[in-house]
């Protein structure tokens, strides 16, 4: 039972070929702008890495590399074999080299469907990464004097002026954390050593936040320290201000502008994958009509082309049998190993 | 005696054709680069506008943006005239276009030698413009209610986060100026009165700067206020803190930013003008060759082909004769309109 079986007269194959000939090279350009996309997406990756606790999340702009390179080879071959596939003289030679071609082809353009589903899958393991790393920029922030963690204070500062967002999950974070270090600290002030003996850890919590929360569009000079005190400023009450500070928090705004990266992404890998299975079902088609004038004295009749020659589950287990055959082998040698 | 003469047979000629169309089309490309950068430039003079008092510096992008323009037209239309230099029944209707077209390729040349010397030119002009425009950015910071002004506080405060910088010359700026509105002070409380009182115009000055001024790169969390008090803050002194605000003033930064960008082009634009100079020189080899090629016997055989007819100081003396005839004969026009006036007067 064949599968989508289509006639071919000459003058279709020629065109085929030809039209398979152009949309190579398109598949070229289209995988070397996978692999641009997924550079792009690593680097701004890359940029946040000191705020993201493991790179898991990397995969999916490694997966985009990969699959841009390879199809770079893929589409590389389709062109050279639609060239040849006119010539009845050339064309034999790719015989063999067919079947294990389009095995690795579908694997690599099922691999770029993959890439963009993961790109949505992964999110909430992203979210986690940037809850881990934030609130350890959040509590390192004093440490601008220990060695490996001295640039977190200007990570997260620069961090929450360009997103326009404040804290981990929001301001509040600040409250938890002392976030001024003791060497600014006058421990011979009432004030400092009130508030110090007044938590079990001894730390100077304020309920403040550092001036990289402040926001440009507020109509008031920014508000940082003393936030839920409200006869501390004049005409001020915390419960309605919003303007003062940002109210995203930076978890949310960084999920926020990396989904939006990966929809781009997403768009342009999806239309990249339709160019690469549309290349892989024409040179499918092409062989296979090719394959019938073979042998044959009069090149220019009449041939079937179709996509697969049995039905599907049996052309997935023709091609898993050597796969099994080679694991079975294997196992049978342990076996005979074990037994002597 | 002709300048810098050549000889051309005809395999040169249909070379120099060849060549000067493809580099005509090379100048058509260059002027639309020019095109984007003048674009690009004036772009970022209008982001920064409204801390600009005025738009003199805008004549550099202006001038960069009609010159591409023309120039584009001039070397397509170069592109054309040596497409049918080859053909002689083709050649010789440009014949009139060509002296005209050198005349406008040496004033595009001029005007981009003039905005590139502009652009160095006008930077003290620039420095003045951002002078006042930021010291009226600082005074009406505070003006957040205020229609047509309401948005000075966040454009400075923006500015000052993006470019690094505090202040029109540095930090001082803002102690000169009340930029805490009325609306947020406390009239009753003491030490505002105090403030208010202790000086002449009434205003609540405070040796404090507005958020924006603060430095990321600094080790401690930003101090903002009672700056140069040294006992309002542990461990502080104001002499040799330099890393807790923004050393550098906007007016500064602005203007490196902008010389920064004009730097970046001016190479840019003066490659292209020597392309434009190329083009032209080698259309004027072109159509002396190709003229003195038609006016042979053998329009295959050898030609000569030159930069002037006579030399340079026969030239200019052409060309003030041609003048001296023009003007003397407009003259004469003129001299025997009045005699007619004169006649009809007298008749009527």
């Amino acid at each position: 039972m064949v599968v989508m079986k289509m006639k071919f007269p000459f003058e279709k194959r020629v065109k085929l070929a030809q039209g398979l000939w152009l949309l190579s090279w398109v598949a070229t350009m289209a995988g070397a702008v996978t692999f641009t996309l997924g550079c792009v997406l690593k680097t701004e990756l890359r940029r946040r890495a000191e705020v993201m606790d493991n790179t898991e999340i990397h995969v999916v702009p490694n997966t985009l590399m990969i699959v841009g390179v390879a199809s770079l080879g893929i589409n590389y071959f389709a062109g050279r074999i639609c060239q040849d596939a006119l010539d009845a003289g050339r064309f034999p030679r790719w015989k063999n080299f067919l079947k294990p071609y389009f095995a690795v082809s579908c694997f690599f353009t099922v691999l770029m469907l993959l890439s963009v589903i993961m790109s949505y899958a992964m999110k909430g393991n992203l979210e986690s990464s940037l809850k881990i790393g934030l609130k350890n920029g959040i509590r390192f922030y004093k440490d601008t004097d220990t060695p490996g963690r001295c640039f977190q204070k200007q990570t997260m500062d620069r961090l929450q002026m360009q997103f326009q967002c404040c804290g981990n999950t929001d301001y509040t974070d600040w409250f938890e954390v002392q976030w001024i270090s003791n060497r600014y600290l006058d421990f011979s002030c009432k004030d400092v050593k009130d508030r110090i003996k007044s938590n079990v850890d001894g730390r100077y919590l304020v309920d403040g936040v550092p001036f990289s929360c402040c926001n440009p569009s507020s109509p008031r000079p920014c508000i940082q320290y003393q936030l839920t005190n409200n006869s501390a400023h004049y005409n001020y009450e915390h419960q309605t201000e919003e303007l003062n500070i940002f109210v995203v928090g930076c978890r949310e705004a960084l999920v926020s502008y990396y989904m939006g990266l990966m929809n781009t992404i997403g768009v342009g890998v999806l239309s990249v994958f339709l160019i690469q299975a549309s290349v892989l079902v024409s040179l499918r088609y092409l062989q296979t009509a090719m394959e019938a004038v073979a042998g044959q004295e009069n090149t220019e009749i009449e041939t079937e082309g179709y996509l697969l020659e049995k039905g599907v589950k049996e052309t997935i287990m023709e091609y898993l049998d050597p796969v099994f055959k080679f694991l079975m082998l294997n196992k049978v040698e342990e076996g005979e190993a074990t037994d002597s | 005696m002709a300048l810098l003469k050549m000889k051309f047979p005809l395999q040169r000629r249909v070379r120099l054709a060849q060549g000067l169309w493809l580099l005509s089309w090379l100048a058509v490309l260059s002027g639309a680069f020019i095109f984007c950068l003048g674009v690009y430039l004036k772009t970022e003079l209008l982001r920064r506008a409204e801390v600009m008092d005025n738009a003199e510096i805008h004549v550099v992008p202006n001038i960069l943006m009609l010159v591409s323009l023309a120039s584009i037209g001039t070397n397509w239309f170069a592109g054309r005239v040596c497409q049918d230099s080859l053909d002689t029944t083709r050649f010789p209707r440009w014949k009139r276009f060509l002296m005209g077209w050198f005349a406008v390729v040496a004033l595009l040349c001029s005007l981009l030698v003039t905005a590139v010397v502009l652009s160095y030119a006008l930077q003290g002009r620039l420095e003045e413009s951002l002078k006042v425009g930021l010291r009226n950015g600082i005074r009406f910071y505070r003006d957040t209610d205020v229609p047509g002004r309401c948005f000075q506080k966040e454009t400075i405060d923006r500015l000052q986060i993006q470019l690094r910088c505090c202040g029109n010359t540095n930090y001082r700026d803002w102690f000169e100026v009340q930029w805490i509105s009325n609306r947020y002070l406390n009239f009753t409380s003491k030490e505002v009165k105090d403030r208010v009182r202790s000086n002449v115009d009434g205003r609540y000055l405070v040796d404090g700067v507005p958020f924006s001024c603060c430095n990321p790169e600094s080790p401690r969390p930003c101090l903002q206020y009672h700056l140069l008090d040294n006992n309002a803050h542990y461990n502080y002194e104001y002499q040799t803190e330099s890393l807790n605000l923004y050393s550098r003033g906007c007016r500064q930064a602005l203007v490196d930013y902008y010389m920064e960008l004009m730097n970046t082009i001016g190479p840019g634009v003066l490659s292209v003008i020597l392309t434009q100079i190329t083009v032209a020189v080698s259309l004027r080899y072109l159509q002396t060759a190709v003229e003195g090629a038609m006016a042979l016997d053998n329009p295959e055989d050898d030609s000569d082909g030159y930069l002037l007819e006579k030399n340079l100081k026969e030239t200019i003396q052409d060309i003030k004769t041609y003048f001296l005839i023009l003007y003397m004969r407009n003259k004469i026009n003129l001299e025997s309109d009045d005699a007619d006036a004169a006649e009809k007067a007298t008749a009527s």
